[in-house]
């Protein structure tokens, strides 16, 4: 069985992880760095992914793709509230929304999947193996449009999805197998675009998830934008600038934002420092403003902790320990609230940022037939129905019912000779229709017969990853009917094949991006590496070889910034044989002042 | 790596849908992993929840077994533990997985193991009344027209008459609350004398008439306080 690994597809940051002998690890990449930021650039040699996209984002941004789980198994009026944060064109076809950047339009499903792909290379590398099967995590409150979508991206990856888990979930796999945890836990898992919250009871290796609730839209990102709100507002007033028409400069402000947030939670004060067209623009931010500021979002997190509370059948003062997970759960504000609310200390031992990919990594190994003696029993997390008269929506399958889970319906006719019925099925907790989330519709094929006569069950099944699958029976013959059904918010098998083919084509032309990148990161550090030997060896070499490795370094800094990674590997090829004499002089110098003040043994050891 | 927890599973017995392994043809006589080829087995249709987890037909139920139970069998049949499997185990572990689901879901809650158990012996009682009887309802008709005049007046904004009759509508609340406090107590009286029945034995002539009276008093208790919650909630969503 070739090995399963577990992946963490982040609105803000992704993960990907395994699990050995001595269990799960989370894979760096070549960089040294486990997270790659969940961000996409289209260059004109192709697509980059992660942190050379991020600094691409800044340079480029309406070539730059971020926060895209936002978009998964969504249509453009999901979102419409969000246009004006996103620098990129928005439009909707067949119910899912396109991404247009340059000449070319993506599915949010394509794009995770350029990130999915990024991770697999990673881990391929590192492992030195080929990798096909993955377990990926999901918010737990993603509906089963979102989760479909997902699974469309590994398809469209090359990377076969074979269990889609919830993220708190998952958190709590890594943290009660670290912990021998038993009792009830809390995981509270407030990320860059999402918050989620699960209650679970840990015995003897179950991990049963009592219930789970959360919001899809709320997530860091809403505290940088609140800041971002101040000071665009604050340079409109003293400068008369209108940020919103220039969106380089929105993201400068977007990304200074964030990094006033992140210090502030180590520090009680900073300043912000944004260059505008003709000046600089400086604020300060104590704490307490940016508090005060985001008290109302930190808020909105505990309504759905008291839901699930009660959905759970359990008090606040119940719930033996709380963990914190997600990059933003490191606001001093969220630890307070967060305490003030379960009446206890949170836990954040493990890094908040990894314990989800390093869960899936473990459930990976459940599913491999490794890990044996551990079991998840996760909910879904909304309630799914069906519309029936006068538009309102009749539940079959409750919010929180554990996973997987069935509810039959038997479906007739009204009328004599009625061929078909159309079945409307929804996701949601209101009573009407239209409140609800529209998941897909089918056509129920009936034998013509008197009115009443005809008898169709329908099976609506919730899986293991929280997707359903819908069959049919006519009772009459006991024949089991093929359904097709037309999914409000997803991806038809077709278009997925077809974006299949396309990220082969695409491929090729990522190749050559991606050899850019890494020519151009080896030049970097070879040009700090060498700067830094040429003043240590200051005293060691001629003034006239310092100055041809100067000239030669400077040559490699303007080739570094070209598009031809072959030139730039010709000239680290030069530097490298320039310096040549440079390192060996150093190496002496190092040995003969290691033999000098030490003992032998010791430079030996 | 090393695990600290056991993996016990136990051989235990279920009806199972064939007496013949749908794999490799040999008997099956109820465990639910082949003992030839140790393929997963479906569950039978016929099989109820009492049964699947072992517990008599009684209503108050020992928790901690319904949970031991479910957590046992859930280490057999999760999907989990089949996804390296063929399609055919892969199908069967999914249904066995959903059905065991359904039935913790249903003993765990005494209200839908009520409501269960009456379905289950429904064949027998045949005049279960279902309508709240013309007192209560005409009590709730009374309610949600002051509940209508509620709404109506809230977009006004704050006034007296709005004043009076939150305090009323919560007043009525209270009393509904009650009420359903003190049938949930008779229900428990209900479960005890049901339990009584069924643990007597011999069983005089299965004593269906005084199981029967039982099972319609319950159901009367029951389809009123459904009666009554909904109208506590709609109470609670309206008037805070
Ligand atoms: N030290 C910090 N203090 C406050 N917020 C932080 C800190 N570090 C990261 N964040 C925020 O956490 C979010 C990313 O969290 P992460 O768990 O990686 O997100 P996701 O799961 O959505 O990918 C971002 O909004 C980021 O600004
Ligand atoms: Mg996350």
């Amino acid at each position: 069985m070739s090995r399963i690994v577990g992946i963490d597809l982040g609105t803000t940051n992704s993960l990907i992880a395994f699990m050995d002998k001595e269990g799960p690890h989370v894979i760096p990449g070549p960089d040294g760095q486990n997270k790659v930021p969940s961000i996409v650039g289209l260059t004109d040699n192709g697509m980059i992914v992660g942190e050379p996209a991020k600094a691409h984002l800044i340079r480029d941004p309406s070539h730059t793709i971020y926060s895209v789980k936002r978009f998964m198994g969504k249509g453009l009026a999901d979102v419409k509230d969000d246009l004006k944060y996103f620098p990129y064109q928005l439009h909707e076809k067949n119910g899912v929304i396109r991404i247009e950047i340059g000449d070319k339009t993506f599915s949010p499903p394509q794009v995770s999947a350029m990130i999915l792909k990024e991770l697999k290379r990673r881990a391929e590398e590192y492992l030195k193996e080929d990798i096909s099967k993955a377990v990926v995590t999901v918010p737990a409150y993603f509906n089963d449009s979102q989760r479909q979508a997902t699974k469309d991206a590994g398809m469209i990856a090359g990377l076969e999805i074979l269990r889609i888990i919830n993220e708190p979930t998952a958190a709590s796999l890594a943290y009660g197998l670290q912990k021998k945890t038993q009792g009830l836990i809390a995981i509270y898992d407030l990320g860059g675009g999402t918050f989620d919250i699960s209650i679970l009871k840990l015995k003897d290796g179950i991990f049963e998830v009592l219930a789970t609730n959360g919001d899809t839209h709320l997530g860091g990102d809403d505290f940088d934008q609140l800041l971002v709100d101040v000071m665009v507002d604050d340079i409109f007033q003293t400068q008369g600038l209108k940020v919103g028409e220039n969106p380089d400069l929105m993201q400068t402000i977007r990304l200074e934002a964030e990094r006033v947030k992140i210090r502030l939670s180590d520090e009680t004060q900073t300043r912000a420092v944004i260059e505008l067209p003709n000046s600089t623009y400086e604020k300060v931010w104590t704490r307490e403003s940016m508090e005060t500021l985001t008290m109302g979002l930190v808020e909105r997190t505990l309504a759905p902790c008291r839901l699930a509370l009660k959905d759970a059948g359990l008090t606040a003062s119940q719930i033996d320990e709380v963990v914190l997970v997600g990059g933003n759960t490191r606001m001093p504000l969220v630890w307070r609230k967060v305490e003030e609310l379960f009446g206890k200390k949170p836990h954040s031992e493990l890094n908040p940022d990894e314990v989800v990919a390093l869960g899936a990594a473990v459930q990976a190994d459940i599913l491999g037939g490794h890990t044996t003696d551990l079991l998840l029993l996760d909910v879904t997390p909304l309630s799914l129905g069906i519309e029936t008269m006068g538009g309102v929506m009749s539940a079959l399958i409750r919010r929180n019912t554990t996973i997987p889970t069935s509810a039959k319906e038997m479906f007739t006719t009204y009328v004599d000779g009625q061929t078909s019925v159309d079945i409307h099925i929804l996701q949601g907790e209101r009573e009407l229709v239209k409140d609800n989330r529209s998941l897909a519709r089918f056509q129920l094929k009936l034998p013509p017969l008197p009115a009443g006569v005809p008898r169709v069950e329908v099976n609506f099944l919730i899986d293991a990853n929280g997707i359903l699958q819908v069959t049919a029976r006519d009772i009459r013959t006991g024949e089991a009917q093929s359904v097709q059904v037309k999914p409000s918010h997803g991806l038809t098998d077709d278009e997925v094949e077809g974006m299949v083919r396309d990220s082969f084509q695409f491929a090729t032309e990522d190749i050559k991006a991606r050899q850019i990148i890494e020519a151009r990161n080896e030049a970097n550090a070879i040009i700090v590496a060498t700067e830094k030997a040429l003043g240590r060896a200051a005293n060691l070499i001629h003034e006239k070889e310092t100055e041809s490795i100067r000239q030669i370094l400077r040559q490699l800094g303007e080739v570094k910034d070209g598009d031809d990674h072959r030139a730039i590997r010709a000239k680290i090829a030069e530097v490298e044989k320039t310096t040549h004499h440079l390192a060996e002089v150093l190496m002496d110098a190092t040995l003969k002042e290691a033999l000098e003040s030490k003992k032998l043994s010791d430079v030996i050891k | 790596m090393e695990h600290q927890y056991p993996t016990t599973i136990k051989a235990r017995e279920l009806p199972m849908a064939r007496s013949m392994c749908w794999h490799c043809q040999s008997e099956v006589t109820g465990e639910y992993l082949c003992g030839q080829c140790v393929k997963v087995q479906p569950l039978s249709k016929d099989l109820d929840y009492f049964a699947c987890f072992q517990l008599p037909r009684l209503l108050n139920i020992d928790e901690q077994q319904l949970e031991q139970t479910f957590y046992e069998l859930s280490r057999t049949f999760h999907p989990d533990f089949y996804s390296t499997k063929d399609e055919s185990e892969k199908a069967i572990s999914l249904g066995n997985s959903a059905f065991l689901n359904a039935g913790y879901r249903t003993l765990k809650d005494p209200i839908q193991r009520a409501e269960y158990l009456i379905r289950l012996e429904a064949g027998a009682v045949k005049d279960i009344r279902s309508n709240p009887p013309a007192d209560l309802f005409e009590e709730v008709l009374e309610l949600q027209e002051d509940l209508e005049i509620f709404r109506q007046l809230v977009p006004k904004g704050a006034s007296p008459e709005l004043e009076a009759l939150r305090e009323k509508l919560q007043g009525e609340r209270e009393r509904l609350e009650k009420r359903q406090a003190e049938m949930e107590e008779s229900l428990k009286g209900q479960f005890k004398q049901w339990d009584q029945v069924q643990s007597r034995t011999p069983l005089p002539g299965d004593a269906r008439e005084e199981k029967n009276s039982i099972l319609r008093a319950m159901q009367e208790i029951l389809s009123n306080r459904t009666y009554v919650r909904n109208m506590v909630n709609d109470l609670l969503e309206t008037t805070g």
